[in-house]
């Protein structure tokens, strides 16, 4: 579990966790998209210098982010290899049917490479500089305007924040059941592929049932409590907005503008 | 007495027809700020009784007053408006992600304005001493310290009668005292009315007024010195069961019930 760093929070005291979360997704947006404009070797060392400013802003050492990439590593060259040998154009190095090895395979290979990491980077700053909890909240406000189209964006911003509360109970209940079942005799992680996944019923059965019967106790709190599904209600939790979210967003913008110039 | 907020009357559930009726002709009242333990072994209806009290099933038969108000479809969410229940595990009741989150669950519900929010939530959670706990996530919170959340939530709803439905079972000895402490703070405070459902006797024992439920029924009622005194079948509070036993071994004691502090006084004499 401890290899998964995409998804995880770094508590720490960097200005980038003290910003407001939609501001920090709206940034993560646009990046995705301008990650596109970055065409040329100029545009492209922009956007890797200003990922890198980002970075070192977050507080976190680089190799927490490099961690970050290890499990996509081979997607990437996956997309990477395709691009390579079947883009065409440019000094034809190698040609085999409808394989071509060419210059501007081989390029566009490493712009895709350079996209990539840069998106699992940036993104990841935003994971591990924010709260989960602070993520839901700004994904709630982010979808609000769906609402008119009639979408339960209240209850799914509940349900993902009840999720995110169960997940560290979840994982203690995974630990214990692993633990009984290895006082009972089972080896994890021996044996053929197929003998490793029959170990992994005994462990998912009893935590399918303890899952379902705590989500019928969770029901009957909720119900208790007030709880029914399409009400208005009110938020504890509040966001505020700083100059400092102005800012970010602001300086998204100049970069935007600055990749349009320089493409 | 005037009337009481809580009148329960001939009350029947089954779950299923083919089997005995989990809880036939059950009567009882309870009067503002009383304090009332319900007790009984595993299957004797507690938990079943508890769920019909705040509507989570619907009685076969009898009916439920709370405050005047009958528990039906209707007016069910007045009703949960004025009855709170804890249940007995303290990280299946937790659902905010902090614990004032949590305890704002409740008035979220009703679409109450922020700054009311603020002023209940602050309220309930000095109510039980969590003020010093508020930004904290459940994982970092003991059983004892989340059950106190749980209740702080609903305190903040105001409610007249709060039900605790085993909800000590899964604590620690001083997690166990500290709730305890401030049920009865509570108690005397806010003059609310506690409903303590528990097959623990020693908890039951702070009880003013006892009711025994055995497979359904009730089969005793009144202080816990009267319960205990009559009660041989259930397992008594730890100063009866010494108090039994030095009578069989001819000392001297008392022939009736006494609390922990009235046998350790007679003890020291």
């Amino acid at each position: 579990m401890n290899k998964l760093i995409l998804g995880r929070y770094f508590p720490g005291e960097s200005v980038l966790h003290y910003m407001d979360p939609r501001a920090k997704l709206l940034a993560g947006f646009i990046f995705i998209f301008i990650v596109f404009l970055a065409s040329n070797w100029q545009t492209l060392a922009l956007l890797t210098s200003f990922t890198f400013f980002v970075m070192c802003l977050s507080g976190v050492s680089f190799k927490v982010y490099l961690r970050g990439v290890r499990p996509l590593i081979w997607l990437i060259l996956f997309t990477v290899f395709l691009q390579v040998l079947f883009r065409s154009g440019g000094t034809v190095y190698f040609d085999w049917g409808p394989i071509t090895i060419s210059h501007n395979g081989i390029i566009n290979g490493v712009y895709i490479f350079f996209r990539f990491v840069l998106i699992i980077f940036f993104t990841t700053v935003i994971t591990l500089t924010t709260k989960p909890i602070e993520l839901t909240d700004g994904i709630y406000f982010l979808l609000s305007p769906l609402e008119k189209l009639k979408v339960p964006v209240d209850e799914i911003a509940l349900m993902l924040s009840i999720s995110l509360r169960f997940i560290p109970n979840l994982l203690d209940e995974t630990q214990k059941v692993m633990d009984a079942q290895r006082a009972r005799g089972t080896e994890f992680g021996e044996g053929s592929l197929l003998k490793q996944m029959k170990t992994l019923v005994p462990i998912f059965l009893p935590l399918y049932e303890s899952s379902l019967n705590r989500a019928e106790d969770m029901a009957n709190v909720m119900e208790v409590r007030g709880y029914q599904s399409g009400l208005t209600r009110s938020n504890f939790r509040r966001l505020t907005w700083h100059t400092k979210d102005t800012l970010a967003l602001v300086t998204m913008a100049l970069l935007t503008l600055g990749l349009l110039l320089l493409q | 007495m005037g009337t009481p907020i809580l009148q329960v009357e001939n009350l029947s559930f089954q779950y299923d027809k083919r089997t005995a009726h989990t809880l036939s002709n059950v009567s009882f009242t309870a009067q503002q700020g009383e304090w009332l333990g319900i007790v009984g072994n595993n299957g004797s209806g507690k938990s079943t009784l508890a769920k019909l009290l705040v509507g989570l099933l619907q009685p076969e038969e009898g009916q439920i007053h709370i405050n005047g108000m009958k528990v039906n479809q209707e007016n069910i969410w007045k009703v949960r408006s004025k009855i709170g229940l804890v249940f007995q595990n303290p990280d299946n009741q937790f659902i905010g992600t902090t614990v004032e989150d949590d305890v704002a669950f409740g008035l979220e519900n009703l679409n109450m304005p922020y700054e009311d929010m603020k002023a209940r939530v602050d309220e309930a959670l000095s109510l039980v001493g969590m003020t010093d706990f508020r930004y904290y996530d459940p994982s970092n919170l003991s059983g004892g310290q989340k059950q106190r959340v749980a209740i702080a939530g609903i305190l903040a709803l105001k409610p007249s009668i709060l039900i605790l439905d085993e909800a000590f079972v899964m604590l620690d000895p001083k997690s166990r005292r500290e709730l305890l402490a401030t049920l009865k703070k509570l108690k005397q405070d806010e003059n609310i009315t506690i409903i303590s459902i528990t097959h623990d006797m020693n908890e039951a024992v702070d009880a003013d007024r006892i009711i025994v439920l055995k497979a359904g029924k009730i089969v005793n009622s009144g202080t816990p010195s009267e319960v205990f005194h009559e009660e041989q079948e259930l397992e008594p509070p730890f100063a009866e069961q010494l108090r039994r036993l030095l009578q069989e071994r001819n000392a001297k004691v008392p022939p009736e019930f006494m609390t922990e502090q009235e046998l350790v006084r007679w003890l020291c004499k």
